[in-house]
């Protein structure tokens, strides 16, 4: 062994890639569209078309090359905007849904497969706007293929918002029913957050905060097939082992991920934002964040313990991703959508893991109530109340949530809600029947938490 | 540039004299090699230097692949970036 080569290194590296599916899984290009606002919204389309193709045009294949060279796939290319409510609002239009339209169409031109940024931030009350922008979302995310949208309708310093929050139940209803020939297809691409952050790159949620520069490339890494190969070698050792393995780990992606979002940034001549530390599964087999759970020892993801094996896990990418990034942002922290986790889609159809459980596992990791499928008949204040609780959550413990909920159209629990591609197959999860009608229909906001007398 | 060349085959006579014939006619110095037995297949590690070398990056990572399937070897190349970046602090 020479000073030059470290065969085992460069071996393991190789491993990761092609046996444990380790991947970049976005390079989001976050883009400002404030210069695109117009008295005419037509005109401001024909802008918004413009700058993304101007400014995007090179993003994909930027990517390809980057992959090629590095030999690590990159799974996604990805734009973010300004929340459309804030660019489309100086026109007089009673709909936004054409802003919609012009961002799914510079999506195919320059090749992304999702374009985030139909949002509105709506976390203290909304504005005429943010009105206009959730009455689109519907039509915006049924006629549309690309484009997601988001809401964020409670932060802990401005409290929940919940005629928001009463508005995104039925929004969540009237698009489950315009897409119900898919499934509600049209609910995997429309999160609603309390504490959103500005420069998450993973999608359906991302958008460009209003505090952000001009153009700036963010990268999500992943790797929970890496993370959960790596368990397998301290079977039976103590959670001192088990976390210290997962640091290490988690260092070694986000270096990967760090250098590609440094080669990104240069090539595209745009200033690096941020790397997100998360653990995103797929729905393939060996990329599961509920299968590293159970390498800690719980027989079935959801089983007790799930919540403590979490808390771990999370906390562990996070201390080993943060001293291998020069900046560290968006959501860090792990992902547990249902139904692209091919061991939550397992535990869920076996019954053992419930919507409860996965309540609770929320309050420990990013991000929230993750590609659900509910029975069709949910009504729209069940959503809403559903949407308050993770909110909660997020606004008492200081951390991002969100809620992405598919109320399947004509399903029930036991059946299977098939989205495929990314976004996979989710079993139909029960919800409490009892009604909270009462309690969405008060309306006005939660106040903002104190912050001493913590307990 | 330095890059990382890896070889994958079951193991047999005249791999590295094949590879480095490959490399040779296209310029390319090889600064050094590392190579390991896993059960019957053979990885081989090459550290290379592509200064001299006129085919664009795309360009030599497809001859490689296509040489290599030739002769039933996988062989990849790869920026050493990477693997600087998660094993070196």
């Amino acid at each position: 062994m020479s000073y030059l080569l470290n065969s085992e290194d460069i071996l393991q590296t190789i491993r990761m890639i092609d046996q444990q599916h380790l991947d970049v899984r976005t390079i989001t290009m976050g883009l400002s569209l404030f210069d695109c606002a117009d008295p005419d919204l037509s005109v401001c389309c024909s802008k918004i078309y413009e700058k993304i193709c101007r400014r995007a045009g090179h993003l994909v294949e930027t990517g390809k090359q980057i992959e090629r060279e590095f030999g690590i796939p990159i799974v996604n290319q990805r734009i973010s905007v300004s929340p459309i409510a804030m660019i489309a609002g100086s026109s007089r239009a009673d709909s936004y849904v054409p802003a919609a339209e012009a961002m799914d169409r510079a999506a195919k031109e320059v090749g992304v497969n999702f374009i985030g940024g139909f949002s509105a931030l709506v976390q203290k009350g909304a504005t005429a706007s943010d009105e206009i922008l959730m009455r689109s979302i519907p039509e915006a995310l049924s006629s549309t293929e690309r484009v997601c949208a988001s809401l964020n309708i409670g932060s802990t310093k401005a409290g929940i918002n919940m005629d928001a929050v009463a508005e995104a139940g039925r929004i969540i209803k009237q698009t489950a029913a315009l897409t119900a020939a898919a499934d509600g297809l049209g609910c995997s691409k429309l999160v609603i957050f309390c504490n959103a952050v500005e420069d998450n790159p993973f999608m359906a949620g991302a958008f460009h905060g209003p505090g952000e520069p001009e153009c700036v490339i963010n990268v999500g890494v992943s790797g929970p097939g890496v993370v959960h190969s790596a368990l397998q070698e301290c079977q039976g050792q103590s959670f001192d082992v088990v976390a210290e393995t997962i640091k290490r780990t988690a260092f070694k992606v986000t270096r990967m991920g760090q250098l590609v979002a440094q080669e990104a940034s240069r090539r595209l001549g745009v200033p690096f934002g941020i790397v997100d530390l998360s653990l995103a599964p797929t729905p393939a087999v060996g990329d599961s964040v509920a299968r590293i759970l159970e390498a800690m020892g719980l027989e079935t993801c959801g089983a007790h313990g799930t919540t403590a094996a979490l808390a771990l896990l999370n906390d562990a990418v996070k201390k080993g991703g943060i001293m291998a990034s020069s900046h560290v942002g968006g959501l860090s922290g792990a992902f547990i959508p249902v139904s692209e986790d091919e061991g939550m889609i397992a535990a869920a159809r076996s019954g053992r893991l419930s919507l409860e459980k996965l309540e609770a596992m929320t309050c420990v990791c990013s991000v929230g109530l993750d590609m659900i499928a509910v029975p069709g008949d949910t009504s729209a204040e069940t959503l809403s109340a559903i949407i308050a609780d993770e909110a909660a959550i997020g606004m008492i413990n200081n951390k991002t949530t969100a809620c992405r909920l598919i109320p399947a159209p004509g399903k029930t629990v036991g059946d299977t809600v098939h989205i495929g591609g990314l976004f996979g197959d989710a079993p139909v999860m029960a919800v409490n029947p009892a009604s909270s009608d009462a309690f969405i229909r008060r309306g006005g906001r939660i106040p903002a938490p104190i912050h001493s007398l913590r307990n | 540039m330095k890059s990382i060349v890896s070889v994958f085959a079951r193991d047999r006579k005249g791999i590295i004299a094949y590879v480095t014939s490959l490399l040779a006619e296209k310029d390319i110095n090889v600064l050094d090699i590392s190579q390991t037995l896993m059960q019957e297949y053979f990885a081989m590690i090459m550290l290379v230097d592509l200064a001299d070398c006129p085919l664009s990056f795309d360009e030599l990572s497809q001859y490689l692949q296509e040489r290599g399937e030739e002769r039933g070897l996988a062989i990849h190349i790869q920026r050493q970036d990477i693997f600087d970046a998660m094993h070196r602090i």
